[in-house]
Formats: structure tokens, sequence, C-alpha cells
């Protein structure tokens, strides 16, 4: 079997004619970041409790930690840490009782000195003693984090990790989390709607609209490469503008050629590989190749693209 | 990296510590929660004000009685089913009263209260098994129950002792014994009730008002729907005959009834005279020797309805557990 630490092949699950997950491809590898990013309602947390053995998967296969976790459910939620959407505590109860629960819970004994260590690590080492019923909504969701941590998970999945933090809570959330992953080796399973927070952490990202993948990859990856495989690139050329477009059009490798910011620059969109040749190109052509510059989009706008496609689908057959 | 993961993973103690029962820690926690509640404080404070009225009264009945009643026995056991003017009923009414909402009271935020809290979620993704989870919070709450019940039963018993110095017989402390057991049995009934209610019921009110609902239909209109399901069966046409045909299957329906079972039940556990819990003519007692029951022949009268209980008990829990185990963790 495959080394990946989750793994599923053509998982689905349908609601009566409904499909909430459609035939899900994925391969996250051993103390990787990766992201799930898409809408709300896209099928992230119903994908995430099937991978827990939560939900009954329709269709497909899944392995975590190379187990099923339908058959062995006990084992896959014995090593991998959960941090629900909206996660809740036991209001009477302080942050530092609700950790003892989930260690017992867990079975674990002497577990003190493990909790104290990780209230430090959230940052509620003074709240540890206040019920959980006066936590604010970013308290809570650090203590989630730590009440996720308590197992020792070698697989920490994160169901909206960033929602309702303050963005210096959010920068420390991420860094905490890229230290799990590079320092203990944690695998992270992150699934967010919010991307332009969690594209910075992660190794590489799924964008998942409606059930579907529909982008994979590395955030850099991702942002060039549209469905085509082509990137944006800015050629600053001296000299003659004109002339400088008429080189770029003769290369025949690049489309949709438009003036850049400056006059001089055009950009066009081409195949990554048919970069470098184009560059040669240009120069034996006798251009003045002032620059090259790759116009990465960030996520934000790959993403709002890939919806933009999708509805244009939707609205097809209506 | 992948070393470093499998270091991670080795450091948890795999397969042994998966039999500690998961249910253990549930219930652990869910009785400190009861106890160290608000409602909990609220009813032990209100059950042992009822209590000592009821019992004062009792014993203020059975004092009035005792001197021209040279042969009663059982005379500790009165406490239970005698009252006196002030209070309106005995005790055993008042725990007939009280037992169903002790159970309502445990089981009806059993899970709609995980799910309004958002800690299902967390709490399903921890090593256990889901019934454990059901299972950990429905002992507590008879833990909890049985507790309350037993001081409750200890506190009547105190007072009786103090105030009539009257110590009850083995005979008397081993009935009492066994009608706990049943009461925590019934109790156990209306908790697996209200525990159905809170897995399939969105909100705790709606969960704690099916079963409230419940119990008051049986309670006020109990005789009355078993009047009329038995007057189907078995119509009355005027004769002898049909009238006691109809008045057996009014009996065996009502049989169906917590309600029914727990006090044809009590009275007969706790009064060793009462010898039967069916129709009786009037020729099956003419010339019947008033005795005393042992505890075995009492138990052998209620036999079947204690049977009935149980199975009613068991079948509701199962219904809990069943509807727990499918239900979707999604809200």
């Amino acid at each position: 079997m495959a080394a990946s630490t989750i793994r599923s092949r053509k998982l689905t699950k349908t609601y009566g004619e409904h499909t909430v997950v459609d035939r899900l491809d994925l391969d996250i590898e051993a103390g990787e970041v990766f992201g799930l990013l898409g809408p709300n309602g896209a099928g992230k947390t119903t994908t995430i409790l099937m991978l827990l053995g939560l939900v009954e998967p329709s269709k497909g296969k899944i392995e975590v930690l190379g187990l099923d976790p339908r058959w062995h459910p006990l084992e896959v939620k014995r090593n991998v840490g959960y941090l629900p959407d909206a996660v809740g505590f036991y209001d009477p109860l302080t942050g530092r009782e609700n950790l003892r629960f989930t260690a017992r819970l867990n079975g674990l004994e002497d577990f003190e000195d493990l909790i104290s260590s990780l209230l430090e690590l959230v940052g509620l080492a003074e709240a540890a003693d206040q019920p959980a019923g006066e936590y604010s909504r970013g308290m809570k969701q650090r203590l989630g984090v730590a009440d996720a941590l308590v197992k020792g998970p070698s697989v920490l999945i994160l169901d909206e990790p960033t929602t309702a933090i303050d963005p210096e809570g959010v920068v420390e959330m991420l860094a905490l989390i890229q230290r799990l992953a590079k320092e203990e080796g944690v695998t992270v399973l992150l699934a967010s709607h919010l991307l332009h927070q969690v594209q910075t952490v992660c190794d590489r990202v799924a964008i998942f609209v409606r059930g579907k993948v529909v982008a994979q990859g590395t955030p850099h990856e991702l942002a060039a490469v549209d469905k085509r495989g082509n990137i944006r690139v800015e050629f600053r050329l001296g000299g003659e503008p004109s002339k400088g477009r008429a080189a770029l059009e003769s290369l025949g490798t690049a489309s949709g050629i438009t003036p850049g910011r400056v006059p001089g620059s055009w950009v066009a969109d081409l195949h990554s590989e048919s970069l470098a040749p184009a560059v040669s190109g240009l120069v034996s052509k006798g251009a003045d190749v002032i620059g090259v510059h790759r116009l990465d989009e960030d996520l934000e706008s790959i993403y709002r693209r890939y919806f933009e496609i999708e509805e244009e689908q939707e609205e097809v057959p209506a | 990296m992948t070393t470093d993961a499998e270091v991670v993973a080795e450091e948890v103690p795999a397969e042994e510590s998966l039999r500690v029962g998961g249910w253990r820690a549930v219930a652990r926690k869910e009785i400190a929660d009861h106890i160290l509640s608000g409602r909990f404080v609220v009813l032990m404070g209100v059950l042992g004000i009822a209590t000592a009225a009821a019992v004062f009264a009792a014993s203020g009945g059975i004092r009035d009685v005792a001197p021209n009643a040279q042969g009663i026995t059982a005379l500790f056991l009165k406490l239970f089913t005698v009252t006196a003017d002030p209070v309106p009923f005995p005790l055993i009414v008042f725990v007939g009263f009280l037992a169903p909402l002790l159970g309502i009271m445990f089981g009806f935020d059993a899970v709609s209260g995980e799910r309004s809290q958002g800690t299902l979620p967390r709490l399903l993704s921890q090593p256990i098994h889901r019934d454990e989870v059901i299972l950990g919070k429905f002992v507590a709450g008879l833990a909890v129950v049985a507790i309350m019940l037993t001081a409750l039963v200890l506190f009547v018993s105190g007072i009786g002792i103090f105030r009539l110095g009257v110590v009850p017989t083995p005979t008397e402390i081993s009935r009492l014994a066994v009608w706990l057991v049943f009461t925590i049995i019934y109790v156990g009934f209306w908790q697996a009730l209200a525990t159905l209610c809170s897995v399939t019921a969105k909100r705790a009110s709606t969960s704690a008002m099916i079963p409230l609902g419940v119990w008051l239909v049986l309670t006020l209109f109990g005789s009355f729907i078993f009047g009329a399901i038995a007057s189907v069966l078995s119509p009355r046409d005027g004769s002898d005959a049909a009238e006691i045909a109809y008045q057996q299957t009014a009996q065996t329906v009502s049989q169906l009834s917590p309600v029914t079972l727990f006090q044809n039940v009590s009275s007969v556990l706790l009064d060793p005279e009462v010898r039967t819990v069916g129709l009786v003519t009037v020729e099956q007692v003419d010339r019947a020797i008033v005795s005393e029951l042992n505890l075995t022949q009492s138990l052998a009268v209620v036999w079947p309805q204690i049977a009935i209980l149980v199975a009613l008990t068991s079948v509701m829990f199962a219904a809990a557990y069943i509807a727990f185990m499918r239900d979707e963790v999604r809200a």
C-alpha cells in the first residue's frame, strides 16, 4: 500500500439525490501541511468526518495511517487529533478540566504536565482555570488545538482553525501549525475557506468546490497554472513598443498579448515549459529584454476564477 | 519527516489501552457534572423538605393507630404507605411522582446538550466506541438517582426510628432494598425515554416536553385510556361475565403502563398483606385469613409486573442506543 498518511480513492458521499463529496482522490504525505480549501458547504467537513470514521462513505476507499477508518475507527481516532468547526467545550468545566476529560477518554495517565504544557503552547496558561463558558470564540479555538494535541497525534485535522480568531491570533496559530509539522513531523490536514490566511502555511492545497477537487498542487503551482497549463508573464522590452509586440507574436507560443503596466511591457500567457525558449527566442530576434516577470496570481483570484467556472457550468443547464 | 511521524505514533500506547472502558471516563465526568449542577442541589433540597413533611405525617398517623392496633405487623414499612392529615399522599405515591421527573431530568439533555454545546464531534473523535458515550451517560444518571433514592430511604428510616422508636426487621429491610432496586429500574425507564428524545429532538426543551407529556397522560388519563381500549377489546353488555371480562382486560392493558406497574409492584412489595394486584371478587376474599406474605411470596405475586417493567426499560434503552448509533454527527 502507498505510504501516504491520508489516502482516498473515488471517495463519494451522497445524501439522497444530493452528492456532497464526489469521487475525491486525496494523497497526503507524512509531515505535510495540506490545505483543503473551498467555500462553506463544499463538502470539507463531510470529508473530514469520513476520514475519522464518523460518517459512512457511500462509495470509495479511505486509508488513514494505512487503516480503513470504517473498520478500525479506534486505532484511527487514537492517532488523529481533530479540531471541529465551531468547537465547543463543557461550559461549567475549566479549560484544564476539559482537557483532563479528553486525556481520560484517551486512556492516558499522568497527564497533568502534558496538559499544562499544551495550555502554555496555545497561550491559555493564564485562563486555564477559568470555566470554558467564559472563553471567547478565539480562546475556545485555541483550547481546541490543545485538545486535539492531548493524545499526541501523528495526524492533525483542523476544520476552520482560524475562523473567529483575531489577526494576531491567526499568525500565532499558523506558526504553531507550521512548527508542529516541521518539528514534530505531524501531518496536518487543514480545511478552510479563508485561503489567503492559510495558503502561507500549506505545502500543498486542493481547491474543493461542490464536492470536487478542481485544482491541486503547491500554492505556487496553482497560482500560475490555469486549466491549459499556461502561466502569465510580463515581458519588459526596450525599444519601440510595437516591435516588441511583434517579436512576441512571432514566437507563436504566446497568446493573449496585452499592454503591461508600463510602456514597452507586454503581458502574455504561455505554457510554463515554453518560457525559456521564448526568452532565448526574443534575444535571438534582437529584442532588448529588460525583464521577464512571472505574474503569480494569489490564490484568492484563482479561487474566484474556479468559482466563476463552476458557476458558469451551473448556469448552462438552467 | 516519515521517521518523526512514526516516532510520534509509537509513543501512543496502542492496543492495551483500547480495552480500558471509555464509558467509565464518560460516566465519571457525568456523575461529577450532575452532582455539582444547580438542579441537583435544588432537587435535593426540595426532596429533603417534602420527604421530611411526608414522613412526619406518616409517623404521626402511625402513632395515632398504633396503641389500639395490637397485631399490626411490618409497622416500619407503614412509614412509606400511610399518611395523615396535612400531607395529601404517602411517601410511596410521592416517590411515584418523583421517579419519572428524576429520570427525565437526568436524561433529557444527554445528547442534545452535547449537540448544543458543540462538544459532540469532539467527543466522538476520541478513541472510544460510540455506545460507550450513551452507556456512560445512562449509568451516570442512574448512579446519581440511586444515590438520591437511597439517601431518601435512609433519611425516612432515620426519622422513623427516631420518632417511632420502631426498628426495621431484616425482612422489612430486604423489602425496602428490593423496592429501591425496582424504583431505580423504573427511573431508568423514564431516563431511557428522555435520552431517546434527546437523540431525536433538535432542542433540549422538546426532549424534556415529550417524556413529561407521556408521564402526565399516563398518570392523569391512564385509567380512562385503558378503559377505552378494554371496551373495544371486550365490550360490556350488562352481564356480569362481560363486566368481569372487561375489568380483566382493562387490568391487563394497564399493565403495559410503567406508571401502573410501579404502583402495583410498590404496593405489594411494601405491604406484606397485599396478596394480589389483579381483580378480586368478593367471593374470592370471603373468609380469607388475613396473613402476611413473606418477601418471596410477595415477589411471586408481582413477578410478571417486574419482568414487564425490566423489559420496557430495556426496550427503551435499546431504542435510545440504536437512535444514537444511527444519529448523524452533523447537526
